[in-house]
């Protein structure tokens, strides 16, 4: 039985008639067809699919759509603004923080809920807030330079 | 633009697609009229296949179509390197069929594919389809695999093997061993990887009523490689009539340069159903259908005169191929790993025998290095292990063994010939990057805080820059390993680059502009590199083995040097000048002596607006190609060294620090070049330490997601130190000088560190991955012995 969720995207209002059992992801994905959000895994643990949902990262292919009913989502094609980069988007391009890019969303959307939590976060912190994000190509280090730029230009 | 040339960390131009989300994934794609294909799967390591049963399936909503080996009998999947036994006989080569025919032989080896109307239907439907299978007895490993009586994967494989190869000069390495003072062993296993690019693998068929023709979206490293192969091989479709485009994709690290199985199913699929057909993988999937890497178990011997000086050195490997031979397999474990076993020494004589070998496992093929590593970690464990029998340095050990700058170009016993390289150099480098001479101190300091401290040299040399047609084909290679390029200039002055290499995250849209725009001297903005398409790009041999820039980007010079040729005929003409007078740099055309001058856009637009030209002795229009086919491999080396602290207690490790020493020749952008070492260490690291794949003894994978394989994260490791030789040595036979830099990383770390832990622990050997457990036991071990 198909149901309609409701719920805020990147400042738009958006609806879909989708299947129960929907998840989040899918509905971004699919129905919204914003595809910068990306599915790396089905154990919830890569990080490919990390959106920001009432303003907390949250991995969006452990919720469902029906979830979010109502909520304030935020996905990556939401971040820059006015065809301008966000200093964290920018700080990953600086920094040679991506190198494939498919990890990279996840990345941008779970650091910037870091720094929202955490100003300046050390590099010890930020590679800790990163276990919930694989990245295969860059051995980290770059998106660990790249997040404490990030962190300074948004300051 | 010197502020965009050669040698400048530019910053990627490809980058503000990706950080918006605006890339374009296989995924991303959808096709109108597109339906979704979901493959089942076998259970089992091997079976035969009794019965199918669909009927319940095919009744179910949103069901088009259910496909079954017997419905698609198509050619089998190629292997594309044919070796040979020590007898010359052919190796053993049974076939892959995309879908299963009567039998399966690992798990996951497809069995049915479901295709509905939406990805959730088919899911549901594949669920409804059962298989009844008799269980067959398997092997799931190379020491079950080789016991005598095994069960046979293959019938025609006696014993499993697939071929019995070897390389070198027998007789010598004997008679060296014969008379040497020391002979140094060792056992190792190269641990099974699963190479775990982030995006899954995912294709999407479709085929055009109007015309016939078929296209494949697909995540491949090498879009022209598998229109060949499929097209030539599995599904009969020409060139003319089949397109296959390879759009962004999200790291290969080898594992998507073969042709799969499922490629071949969605376009066949497509032209079966006249609609577009859509597979993504699910990481389980993945886990269980993309090509693994490594799985080697070894035993070698090094002989050693009194001063330390390498005599001689065998190797007798197994090489694990899976259950079929996926399109590299074969010359994984022979000519990228025993021709690299001399390393940076001079070995005098070296003999390596490898016996291939089926198990019922996923096909194994080239995982980033691919052959390298396992020679290098082979190489600079047993190094290690004849500097501690020796009583050596290890740094020194290997110093004494160098192959000496004078000694260039130099011929290793075992069928490379170097062009060039100083090995002294990058292991100085790395010695001061680490304060080796300060070890001593930090390892009392450690000590004193109850903990281990070791460290661990390593250093690598690489064969690159894949490959010298001719010499890979007297070696079996059923392809040629040249590089194609074109060069389209527009007539306002800008320029389209088509390449045959392929970008799956390694930034070739700003290296290739850099190379344009230092040639052609014309802003980045003029220049697109477009990659990925065969409608687009003449040909290609697409990317790996570290030949994107040593192989695609000396065909683009050889591409763009055609186009200079022909501008300074069309600026001769215009100046009225003798073309051999006229000169071209930053941009502009020049009468040597005057003050005559044409831009590159003036002399663009003339050839295409062509009223003042010499007409009747060149072409209008300005595009050239060009064909590049290398000499020689390309050796990038370096040096690596890792320092690590071991809690006794608990068996932690932990990086203090890793310092890295390159070798690349000259260097397009720095910047990208240093994050592709850094990936590369991370992977190196994380064979080292973190991942391995583990069948059990039924076959089934017991490490088949993210629960179980483990992934380095984020935390597992310390920022890398990583650094150019200052004494670079440019390949000598490139037009760039490169070297090509992809697959360093992964070579040069996982010895490095396991040195270290050698060191630490003081053992002579630990296999990989040197987990907190085997850390721990191997701790308390030498606690006891040490209380003795
Ligand atoms: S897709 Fe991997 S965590 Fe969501
Ligand atoms: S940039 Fe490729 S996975 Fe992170």
């Amino acid at each position: 039985m198909p149901t309609t969720v409701s719920m805020t995207v990147n400042g738009k209002k958006v609806s879909g008639s989708i299947e129960p059992r929907t998840l989040l992801v899918q509905f971004i994905r699919e129905t919204l067809g914003l595809t910068g959000t990306h599915v790396g895994c089905d154990t919830s643990q890569c990080g490919s699919c990390v959106v920001h949902v009432d303003g907390k990262s949250v991995k969006s292919c452990t919720i469902l759509a029906a979830q979010a009913e109502g909520s304030d989502v935020l996905t990556i094609e939401g971040v820059a603004k006015d065809g301008k980069l966000h200093p964290m988007q920018e700080a990953f391009r600086e920094n040679h923080g991506l190198q494939c890019g498919f990890c990279t969303p996840g990345m941008v959307m779970s650091a910037l809920d870091l720094v929202k939590n955490n100003k300046n976060p050390s590099e010890q912190q930020i590679r800790d807030w990163l276990e919930g994000n694989i990245c295969r190509c860059t051995g980290y280090h770059n998106i660990v330079k790249a997040i404490a730029a990030g962190a300074k230009a948004m300051a | 633009m010197a502020d965009m040339g050669i040698g400048v960390s530019v910053k990627r131009r490809e980058d503000a697609r990706f950080l918006t989300g605006n890339g374009t994934y296989t995924d991303d794609i959808n096709r109108h009229g597109q339906t979704h294909a979901i493959i089942v799967r076998s259970p089992h390591a091997h079976a035969r296949i009794k019965k199918i049963n669909q009927a319940k399936a095919k009744a179910m909503p949103g069901v088009v179509a259910i496909f079954t080996g017997e419905d698609m009998k198509v050619g089998s999947l190629p292997c594309g390197w044919l070796i040979k036994n020590q007898d010359g006989s052919n190796m053993v080569e049974p076939g892959h069929p995309p879908i299963a025919q009567g039998k399966v032989r690992h798990v996951g080896d497809p069995v049915v594919v479901v295709v509905a109307e939406t990805r959730q239907q088919a899911l549901e439907a594949a669920e409804a389809v059962t298989v009844d299978y008799e269980v067959l007895p398997s092997v799931s490993s190379l020491k079950a695999a080789t016991k005598a009586g095994a069960p046979l994967v293959w019938d025609e494989a006696k014993g499993n093997i697939c071929y019995d190869w070897a390389l070198g000069d027998k007789a010598a390495v004997d008679a060296a061993f014969a008379g040497a003072h020391k002979i140094v062993k060792i056992d190792l296993v190269n641990n099974r990887l699963i190479p775990n690019a982030m995006e899954p693998r995912a294709a999407i068929g479709d085929f055009d009523k109007a015309t016939g023709d078929y296209t494949l979206y697909t995540t491949s490293q090498n879009p022209h490689v598998i229109r060949l192969l499929m097209g030539a091989f599995v599904l009969s479709i020409p060139e003319s009539k089949l397109r296959v485009v390879a759009p962004d994709v999200g790291g290969g690290f080898g594992s998507k340069i073969y042709h799969y199985a499922e490629e071949a199913i969605v376009t066949w699929g497509a032209g079966q159903l006249k609609r577009p057909i859509k597979w993504t993988a699910e990481r389980s999937e993945s886990f269980m259908s993309d090509a693994h890497g490594r799985d080697h178990v070894t035993h070698a011997e090094l002989a050693l005169d009194k001063d330390g000086k390498f005599l001689a050195l065998k190797a007798e490997t197994l090489a694990n191929m899976g259950a079929y031979l996926s399109t590299f397999a074969t010359c994984v474990p022979t000519y990228l790993h025993a021709t690299l076993l001399a390393g940076v020494y001079t070995t005098p004589a070296i003999w390596c025998n490898v016996k291939a070998v089926f198990t019922n496992t996923v096909p194994v093929d080239a995982y980033r290095g691919a052959g390298r590593p396992e020679a290098t970690f082979l190489l600079e464990r047993i190094v290690d292990i004849a500097a501690r029998e020796m009583k050596m340095d290890p740094a020194e050990i290997r110093r004494k063994n160098f192959i000496q700058t004078s000694q260039f170009p130099y011929q290793t016993p075992v069928a490379l010939q170097y062009d060039t390289g100083n090995y002294d150099a990058t292991l100085d480098m790395a010695l001061k990057m680490i304060d080796y001479k300060g070890f001593a101190g930090r390892k009392a300091a450690a000590a004193a805080k109850g903990k281990l401290r070791g460290i661990g040299v390593s250093c690598y040399i690489e064969a690159c820059g894949i490959a010298p047609s001719a010499v890979v084909g007297s070696l079996g290679a059923r392809a040629g390993l040249y590089e194609c390029a074109n060069v389209r200039v527009h007539p306002t002055g800008s320029v389209s680059i088509f390449t045959g290499s392929h970008s799956h995250g390694q930034g070739h849209e700003t290296t290739f502009a850099q190379v344009v725009a230092e040639k052609l001297g014309i802003p980045s903005e003029q220049i697109e590199i477009v990659h990925g398409d065969t409608a687009k790009v003449p040909f290609g041999m697409g990317t790996y083995g570290s030949r994107s820039i040593a192989v695609g980007g000396a065909a683009l010079v050889k591409a763009l040097d055609k186009i200079i040729l022909k501008g300074r005929k069309i600026a001769a003409h215009l100046m009225e000048a003798s073309e051999k007078d006229v000169e071209f740099k930053d941009g502009k055309f020049t009468v040597a002596g005057t003050d005559k001058a044409k831009t590159f856009g003036e002399v663009a637009l003339t050839a295409y607006v062509p009223h003042n030209y010499p007409i009747t002795e060149l072409e209008p229009g300005l595009e050239e190609q060009a064909f590049y086919d290398p000499l020689n491999f390309t050796y990038p080396s370096g040096c690596y060294i890792a320092e690590v602290e071991i809690d006794k207690d608990t068996g932690t490790l932990e990086i203090m620090r890793f310092v890295a020493s390159d070798d690349f020749g000259k260097i397009i952008n720095p910047m990208i070049v240093e994050g592709q070492v850094h990936g590369g260490i991370a992977q190196g690291l994380g064979q080292a330490l973190l991942e391995s794949c583990v069948y059990d003894k039924d076959g089934q994978l017991l490490t088949g997601s993210y629960n179980d394989y483990c992934m380095p994260r984020a935390d597992d490791f310390p920022n890398f130190d990583v650094q150019h030789t200052d004494k670079p040595t440019p390949c000598t036979h490139n037009p760039l000088g490169v070297k090509g830099c992809g697959e360093a990383g992964a070579i040069g770390a996982p010895p490095a560190v396991m040195n270290a832990i050698c060191n630490a622990l003081g053992v002579v050997h630990m296999d990989m991955p040197a987990t907190p457990e085997k850390i721990w036991r191997a701790a308390n071990a030498h606690m006891a012995r040490a209380a003795e």
